[in-house]
């Protein structure tokens, strides 16, 4: 189905687009004080709503987001058609151990990666060790990949 | 409107926005929201080596996803710097006082100095929550194949089950550290 065509060509404007979102996105996380430590400490505890009033809220607002999408058959700017690719499950042992090592770092850090880079640009300058330390896990991660089941 | 924008943001603005990075990502970039992407396409960039997983064209694939994490950093230092509210985090008293019976004293800032601070790096609690929880996030997320935006906001609103499985992990891993590991570290 995926079709030869010409790939796209991608414009300054496009990138410039891509950073805009991120720079709203950055925005986003620091104002609603997702990136705080305590923040994920009251979630993982299940004392506050905050957290999952965010996420909850932002996959009902993407998933609406989605269903229009599919309804319309809606292209995206390079004229493609806006296609999800399904998430790999295969024997379900990737997402699951890997989801269980995900939540160990983000209680330990505080900080998923989105949250990274946004305390990195407010100042939180020893999440550079972390941000580090997690493209090192992402090195050893491909580097095993072939050795680890999934 | 610039008071309004520099307090805290409530959940159900914050939501929403992060819920329409979707499908703003998929019309300019033709991909969905999903952060730890750009950990992979910064490997493949600097340091590929032999293995399979980096060898692929990272500008071709990733090069919106690394402008976009840009973009976050720009964000947050834009936010701290002009859009400071300078208020105290209003955390629950309940995890407040959890967290002082564990012996937490500095509740100030995003995150506490006795764990995560470049003076803490040289203690055991702080190296594990610094860089033992960063090497987890970012091994973990690309083991699972997304982290928060791209498993629990991207596959939940497209109905992934694996991204259910995946946020089940996520959640059950930090209880476990929360309640398990954190009080031999703080």
């Amino acid at each position: 189905m995926v079709s030869k065509a010409t790939p796209p060509q991608i414009k300054p404007i496009h990138y410039l687009a891509y950073g805009f979102l991120g720079f709203i996105f950055g925005i986003t996380l620091i104002k609603s004080e997702v990136v705080s430590w305590f923040r994920i400490q009251e979630m993982f505890r299940l004392q506050a709503f905050h957290m999952y009033g965010v996420i909850g809220s932002a996959v009902l607002v993407a998933g609406i987001s989605l269903f229009l999408i599919k309804r319309f058959g809606a292209r995206d700017v390079h004229d493609r058609p806006v296609m999800v690719a399904p998430k790999e499950m295969n024997g379900g042992i990737n997402v699951s151990v890997g989801g269980l090592l995900f939540g160990f770092g983000w209680a330990l850090t505080g900080a998923c990666p989105g949250p990274l880079y946004a305390l990195i640009g407010s100042g939180f300058s020893v999440m550079i060790a972390s941000l580090l330390s997690a493209l090192l896990g992402t090195w050893v991660y491909g580097i095993l990949k072939p050795r680890l089941p999934h | 409107m610039l008071e309004f924008i520099s307090r805290p943001w409530p959940w159900y603005v914050a939501g929403p926005i992060i819920g329409l990075m979707v499908p703003a990502l998929l019309y300019t970039a033709g991909k969905p929201l999903g952060v730890s992407s750009a950990l992979r396409h910064a490997c493949a960039a600097v340091l590929p080596g032999k293995a399979e997983y980096f060898k692929y064209d990272w500008k071709k694939q990733g090069g919106w996803n690394l402008i976009f994490v840009f973009g976050i950093f720009v964000g947050g230092a834009i936010a701290s710097l002009v859009l400071h509210g300078g208020e105290a985090i209003s955390i629950s008293a309940a995890t407040w006082s959890d967290l002082s019976a564990l012996g937490m004293t500095d509740f100030s800032g995003f995150m506490p100095s006795q764990l995560l601070s470049w003076s803490a790096l040289g203690t055991l609690p702080g190296f594990i929550c610094i860089v033992v929880g960063g090497f987890l996030v970012g091994f973990g997320a690309r083991y699972a194949g997304g982290c928060t935006s791209g498993h629990a906001i991207s596959g939940l609103a497209n109905l992934q089950l694996p991204s259910l499985i995946a946020v089940i992990g996520f959640f059950v891993g930090g209880m476990l550290t929360t309640y398990f590991v954190l009080p031999y570290l703080i």
